[in-house]
């Protein structure tokens, strides 16, 4: 087990450096200039000198390599320089974002797990009734349902609600407080993103409980655990769960990886300044540390949900474990 | 003393009465199955009794209903699309099919166990071998854990797995085939149960492993007392450890006897097919072989017929128009077969 793990870990170093080569040269074949923009942005004309002065400045002359193996060597210092765009820290610039995103994703992830595996397994052992139909057309209205626009619903819902209620509408905050300083008001802006997406993931996540379930609840073993005389709570918890659940933790940990990166179009719905934003704001820009850093922070996030999703399958899967 | 005066004393000293049940009792079991091709009639009117500590078997070619007689004496069909639909099945006093779900759940496991065909996917392999036996243990004995962790140590010694203690912390994969189906019976075996139901329990492992596990299983069952179901392809298992012979065909049982009668003096052209389609020690060296022709009927489409007319060489008219009903030939020898007084002869005129 601890050599496996030994393993992946080590797996991720080229994983990251094949991430770290394409993001730098794919940015650079983007057409356009930061400075052209920052500069044109003032008036619409720039004169040439103070393009050159601006370039010279961000060292984008130099070399390609020498720029590469700088930035790499920042990298793993865990020093990513300034924004291209703003000139304020990297570190700083996402800090506050990747709480907000992070929060929303881990808050999604949870309930739409505790979700999953309970409808999924419901449904599955009582396929052809009620239950199972219900389930199965709340899954998926979940798929078929883009998040941004259950958000927009949420919105639409919120305002109508409070409006007819108490008599004005309410917003959610849009300024992002940490948990841990005013719970409320964290809570109140974070949960209805995270309602929108949670809802999209645990449908899938249900539909794949449901179905993983329906084949082991098939499989000879299954039988075995019956013939045994075994009470139905055990051959559910103990005997299927463990099997279904693989396939299960592959699609909670892809759809948690696309959460923290790829929330563009529900962060815009909400209001959110979310890493989505930030991502979409420095790739028009064309601010390269940003995006760079942007890139490698969410490469990483991928990597390391993989190998946790690697390491409970190790667990849960002894053939893994012991090859 | 030999069993039957054992036996006549006991009906004496008891005050006669019917009070020597048979360990179990197949009345006229029906299963069915409802698809969208039909209604298949896997098991159609099976009976059968077998008595404490002895081995029955019950043989026939592929699909003709073994498996499910076994699984509806569990009542482990998949309902849906399997239902039990008729008959009776009595074992140690209680009419299994009228058992509520609880009642059902405690005999399994406990007082009948089944062994099952594919040893390898039997077997859970998430969990080790040591937690699949102790489980047993667990739910219908209720001892504590080092008693539960010793008594699957002897199960596994018993079964012939040396380094039990290793053992039981490995999970199935690490294990050959024809060990897991020991393990297999070292679970059936956990609860000193009175009948274990084995489905084809060898058919999966190769020829030498298959000798092994059923000297194993003949051992065990006779040491212990315990009543054996097998159920086989295989006439040769059948002479070697049987005391008593089903023979099905098409959800039916067509001839029934013990060991000795069915394989010596078979009434029903199918027997007798089936023994001419297999190797036995009883006969020249260099006889063919003969395989039956053509192909097991739909059971879905089951008509007024016997059902082995369209295969068999020895079919007259009256076999298309009635089916005929098992009936007794000599001393426990059942056939059903219009013409199981004439096998003898008929056998000689085509040979
Ligand atoms: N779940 C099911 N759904 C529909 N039909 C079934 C089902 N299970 C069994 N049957 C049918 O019941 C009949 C008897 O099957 P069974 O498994 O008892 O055969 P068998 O004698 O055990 O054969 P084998 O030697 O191949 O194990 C077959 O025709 C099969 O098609
Ligand atoms: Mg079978």
């Amino acid at each position: 087990m601890f050599r496996y793990i030994v393993k992946r870990i080590l797996l991720v170093i080229p994983t990251l450096l094949g991430a770290a080569v394409l993001v730098f040269l794919l940015l650079r074949m983007i057409p356009g200039d930061i400075c052209e923009l920052k500069l044109a942005g003032t008036g619409g004309y720039f004169d040439k000198e103070a393009l050159a002065i601006c370039q010279k400045e961000l060292g984008l002359g130099r070399p390609l390599l020498v720029q590469f193996f700088e930035w790499i060597w920042g990298v793993m210092r865990f020093d990513f320089g300034v924004s291209m765009w703003t000139n304020r820290p990297i570190i700083e610039e996402i800090g506050l974002r990747f709480q907000l995103s992070l929060e929303i994703a881990l808050l999604a992830t949870f309930s739409a797990t505790l979700i999953a595996i309970s409808l999924g397994v419901t449904s599955a052992i009582k396929q052809d009734t009620w239950i199972d139909y219900l389930v199965r057309l709340f899954s998926i209205a979940g798929i078929a349902m883009p998040s941004f626009w259950l958000g927009i619903l949420i919105i639409l819902g919120l305002l109508i609600s409070t409006q007819a209620w108490f008599g004005e509408p309410w917003m959610m905050p849009i300024e992002y407080t940490p948990i841990w300083v005013d719970p409320i008001a964290n809570l109140s802006q974070v949960i209805w993103p995270a309602l929108a997406t949670g809802y999209r993931y645990s449908a899938v996540a249900t539909r794949m409980t449901r179905s993983a379930m329906l084949e082991v609840l098939r499989e000879d073993y299954i039988r075995t655990a019956r013939a045994k005389g075994l009470l139905e709570k055990v051959i559910i918890n103990r005997h299927a769960l463990k099997n279904a659940l693989l396939p299960v933790i592959t699609v909670i940990g892809i759809e948690f990886a696309f959460l923290m990166g790829g929330l563009v179009v529900t962060e815009q719905v909400f209001n959110l300044n979310g890493l989505g934003k930030l991502f979409v704001g420095s790739v028009s820009n064309n601010d390269y540390t940003m995006t760079q850093a942007l890139v490698m922070l969410v490469a990483l996030i991928f990597v390391a949900t993989n190998l946790v999703v690697d390491i409970l399958y190790a667990w849960l899967d002894p053939r893994i474990r012991y090859n | 003393m030999s069993a039957k005066i054992k036996r006549q004393m006991l009906f004496i000293f008891c005050g006669g009465g019917k009070i020597l049940d048979s360990l179990l009792e197949i009345d006229n079991l029906r299963t069915q199955f409802f698809t969208s091709g039909g209604t298949v009639m896997a098991v159609d009117g099976v009976s059968y009794d077998v008595q404490e500590g002895e081995t029955v078997a019950v043989v026939g070619e592929s699909g003709c209903g073994k498996s499910v007689t076994a699984l509806s004496i569990m009542r482990l069909i998949p309902d849906p699309p399997g239902k039990t639909v008729g008959g009776r099945i009595r074992f140690m006093g209680k009419d299994l099919l009228s058992l509520d779900d609880e009642s059902m759940r405690q005999i399994r496991g406990r007082n009948i166990a089944m062994v099952f065909q594919e040893p390898m996917t039997s077997l859970n392999p998430v969990l080790t071998i040591g937690r699949q036996i102790s489980e047993t243990l667990e739910t219908h004995l209720g001892i504590s854990e080092e008693e539960q962790q010793k008594r699957a140590e002897e199960l596994l010694d018993m079964v012939g797995i040396a380094d039990g203690k290793r053992r039981l912390k490995q999970y199935p994969h690490h294990l050959s085939g024809g060990m897991r189906q020991r393990v297999m019976i070292a679970l059936a075996l956990a609860c000193e149960p009175k009948l274990i139901i084995a489905d084809e329990p060898t058919t999966a492992l190769d020829v030498t492993i298959q000798a092994q596990i059923l000297e194993l299983m003949k051992d065990l069952t006779h040491r212990l007392g315990v009543a054996l179901i097998v159920i086989t392809h295989n006439l040769g298992v059948v002479a070697r450890y049987a005391n008593k012979v089903n023979v099905m065909y098409a959800g039916k049982i067509v001839e029934k006897g013990t060991a000795h009668q069915v394989y010596y003096n078979p009434r029903h052209p199918y027997t007798l097919g089936l023994l001419s389609s297999v190797p036995r020690m009883d006969q020249a060296r260099g006889q063919k072989l003969v395989p039956i022709f053509g192909q097991p009927p739909d059971l879905t489409r089951l008509g007024v017929e016997c059902a082995f007319r369209p295969r068999c060489r020895f079919a007259i008219d009256r076999c298309s128009r009635e089916i005929p009903p098992l009936e007794n030939f000599a001393d426990g020898q059942q056939a059903a077969c219009w013409r199981m007084h004439e096998i003898d002869d008929l056998k000689k005129e085509t040979l």
